[in-house]
């Protein structure tokens, strides 16, 4: 019953598309503008609430095709005319800025609200923003330019986005659009930034559709489970080199910006040496920010720990390992033996110890 | 950062031309008329642009982006009763334009042409000091080969070595959600209705296309990284002990991948060179053989196959002699720095492909793995295909 209600509010809510960009004159304003134009070529009731001031003769041309809700002016500040778009009712309301903070006295603080607003109106909504104006990506993007954007959007509400989409372009060509000379930088290390903004931008970009493709995989119950980043689980015991692994993982992680598991499969009989080296080893997974996590199935570790790969698509392995040096254990299949068979399709890396 | 090539232009030559990529994930999301628009915007800026080779694919906003470009005409070829256009480099060189648009860099040459690939003709013309603007899908990425059949279930043929995507100054992502993608072919915008039906039951599944997606932002972020250095990530307050350290000398990796006449090497080989170039590591391809004439002939051809499919993909090979691979192995690892050793999973018998390895097999990796307590070792697996996908 409540999952026909929500299907039945998703119907009726307004489809928020958002195109993502990571410095100004990628070419944001330019998409929004054009793609409302080419739905609006195929018949579909589309206005203009808002647009950033900084005009190009080919944003003109596209705003001339297109129906404008002029902002509304309070005290010499502007925010977009709420009302008067929820009036009009279009099907389709393209809003430039989305970090836009509103004027004081406003119907909301911030202009997501009111595109949240307008969404829940059944209003479709085309909106653009930048990567320094995600409110989680902020401190970093600080870093790299030196300034923190004053105004933001949670990353939550980008997640509710039904598109988003990735304006990219070189940064020199940003650099060219946005006449270069007002900004106090020199030249290659500015090329530099921005060009570190546009890679997290299109992590971030990849990062949301990966969040489509499991739900899209959960929901179609497709049995297969793309590996289409790198996800590291290191298999943690009280005898493994803890340290090695971890600093091991930690630099796949990083190199490939990918995600980072760390499992201990429960053992009732340990030893108190075991017991305190494996915390030891498990605070170390924890304070490398991997996602730790302790599994059941003391009778069948292989398969608890094969398991939980599978259903993380994890593509790589880290299992310590203790090499046998008699010639009976040589030929007795061992425990990594069997991980290794039952891990089709994951890279297994030994750590001997 | 980037890894020079032998293709680097003459001393004394003309400045090596630059070479531009767009790249994207699947037919229809907007590649050629991207390159196009840009074409043009170099020609009203003043350059010498001409147009190389271009595939209309009947997409009538993408030929109108063509108007005013000169076009050098296409090299027609016979090849078994059949004729055939490909690009002309050679008249490309002859009118020797400030930047020549270059649709389909993964394309294969009909045999009897110059050069057996497109990016080789693109290398040619980038060598005499031309720009080139191109065009490849994701897919078509060597290194990817064998995450792609997992995803699809199609072994693309075609591919681009990851050195040759190296080669460009800049990489672009032309990015379209799925969903405006399948409208799109629903609107017959990118094939013709009966191969629009095809496309859809393969390579335009939505799940497909949201991974293939995926992937393509990923290699781009990749890509932006190799050309203008990594975002150097705060470390976490209490993390000192695991730095997230950009690579240096001081913690360099170099990667040995042990080659047999598996036929699992040719995956193993792209699986290895990927994590090496993400670790800016060195990456040996190595076989140990007592003497190659005592080998079967299959199994000879096979690993030689493979040696030279290393060469192609800019591994540098060795053939080591000697009875003992393990010992071999770890003695040329020790000998070169060698900091992680990539191997294949075991199988039965020698190299044969039943299902459970013997305790023979295994015992190559238990050496290994015991006489070699400083070095990494990674056993790759082979990725299974898609399943009914053809």
């Amino acid at each position: 019953m409540r999952r026909v209600q929500a299907e039945e509010e998703y119907e009726r809510r307004g489809r928020l598309k958002i195109f993502l960009g990571y410095a100004s004159g990628v070419g944001k304003s330019f998409r929004m503008l054009d793609e409302g134009r080419r739905r609006k070529d195929r018949g579909q009731d589309v206005v203009v609430g808002a647009i950033q001031s900084n005009s190009s003769p080919e944003l003109d041309e596209l705003l001339r095709k297109l129906e404008v809700i002029p902002l509304k002016s309070v005290d010499g500040q502007t925010r977009m005319d709420l009302d008067a778009i929820l009036h009009r009712h279009p099907a389709t309301c393209l809003v430039d800025g989305l970090a836009y903070d509103n004027p004081l006295g406003s119907p909301h603080a911030h202009r997501w609200q009111d595109v949240e607003q307008l969404l829940q109106a059944g209003i479709s909504v085309i909106t653009s923003i930048n990567l320094q104006y995600v409110e989680e990506r902020r401190d970093e993007a600080a870093r790299i330019q030196g300034k923190r954007a004053t105004v933001a959007v949670p990353e939550s509400f980008l997640r509710t986005a039904d598109e988003i989409e990735m304006v990219d372009a070189p940064a020199q060509y940003c650099i060219e659009q946005a006449a270069a000379g007002t900004v106090p930088v020199p030249l290659p290390e500015l090329e530099q930034r921005l060009s570190q903004l546009r890679e997290i931008a299109l992590l971030l970009a990849a990062d949301v559709v990966d969040h489509q493709l499991e739900s899209y995989l959960d929901r179609s119950g497709v049995g297969q489970a793309f590996s289409t980043q790198e996800r590291i689980l290191v298999c943690m015991t009280p005898k493994a080199n803890g340290r090695r692994m971890m600093q091991r993982a930690c630099r796949a992680r990083d190199r490939f910006h990918g995600e980072l598991f760390v499992v201990h499969v429960g053992q009732s009989n340990l030893s108190a040496d075991d017991q305190a080296s494996l915390e030891t080893n498990l605070q170390l997974a924890r304070e490398s920010g991997a996602r730790v996590r302790l599994l059941e199935g003391g009778h069948d570790p292989i398969n608890a720990i094969v398991q939980f790969a599978r259903e993380h698509r994890v593509t790589q392995l880290y299992v310590g390992h203790s090499p046998s040096q008699g010639w009976f254990s040589r030929l007795k299949r061992t425990a990594v033996d069997r991980l290794i068979e039952a891990a089709e399709g994951m890279d297994v890396k030994l750590f001997p110890h | 950062m980037l890894s020079s090539s032998p293709t680097n232009g003459e001393p004394g030559g003309p400045p090596r031309g630059k070479l531009k990529i767009f790249l994207g994930y699947a037919a229809g999301v907007g590649k050629t008329f991207k390159m196009l628009q840009e074409a043009q915007e170099r020609r009203r800026d003043g350059a010498d642009v001409v147009v190389g080779y271009f595939e209309p694919h009947g997409r009538a906003d993408t030929i109108a982006q063509l108007e005013g470009l000169e076009v050098v005409p296409r090299r027609i070829l016979d090849y078994r009763d059949t004729t055939f256009e490909e690009m002309d480099a050679e008249a490309i060189l002859a009118r020797h334009p400030e930047v020549a648009v270059v649709d389909e860099f993964p394309h294969t040459n009909v045999p009897g042409s110059p050069r057996t690939k497109r990016w080789e003709d693109v290398l040619v013309l980038m060598d005499a000091g031309i720009d080139v603007y191109t065009t490849m899908n994701v897919q078509h990425l060597e290194s990817l080969n064998d995450h792609i059949q997992e995803i699809t279930g199609i072994r693309v043929r075609e591919t681009v070595p990851d050195w040759v995507m190296q080669q460009a100054t800049e990489v672009v992502m032309i990015d379209l959600t799925p969903r405006a993608l399948l409208n799109r072919l629903e609107r017959g915008a990118v094939y013709k209705p009966e191969k629009a039906r095809q496309a859809k039951e393969h390579f335009f599944k939505e799940s497909t296309l949201v991974a293939l997606r995926e992937l393509a932002l990923r290699q781009t972020a990749y890509e932006v990284e190799l050309r203008h250095g990594a975002a150097v990530a705060a470390p976490p307050p209490d993390l000192d002990h695991v730095p997230a350290s950009p690579p240096n000398k001081a913690n360099a990796e170099t990667i040995l991948v042990y080659l047999t006449p598996d036929p699992a090497a040719a995956a193993l080989i792209r699986r290895a060179k990927r994590v090496a170039d993400f670790f800016h590591a060195e990456c040996w391809a190595v076989a140990v053989c007592d003497n190659l004439d005592n080998l079967a002939p299959a199994d000879r051809e096979a690993l030689e196959k493979h040696l030279n499919f290393a060469r192609n993909l800019h591994l540098e090979t060795r053939l080591l002699e000697g009875t003992d691979p393990a010992q071999e192995l770890i003695k040329f690892a020790h000998d070169r720095g060698v900091t992680q050793v990539y191997m294949s999973r075991p199988r039965n018998g020698k190299w044969s492909s039943l299902k459970a390895p013997s305790p023979f097999a295994r015992d190559l990796v238990k050496q290994v793995v015991r006489l070699a307590h400083d070095l990494e070792i990674t056993i790759v697996s082979t990725r299974q295909a898609a399943p009914n996908a053809s």
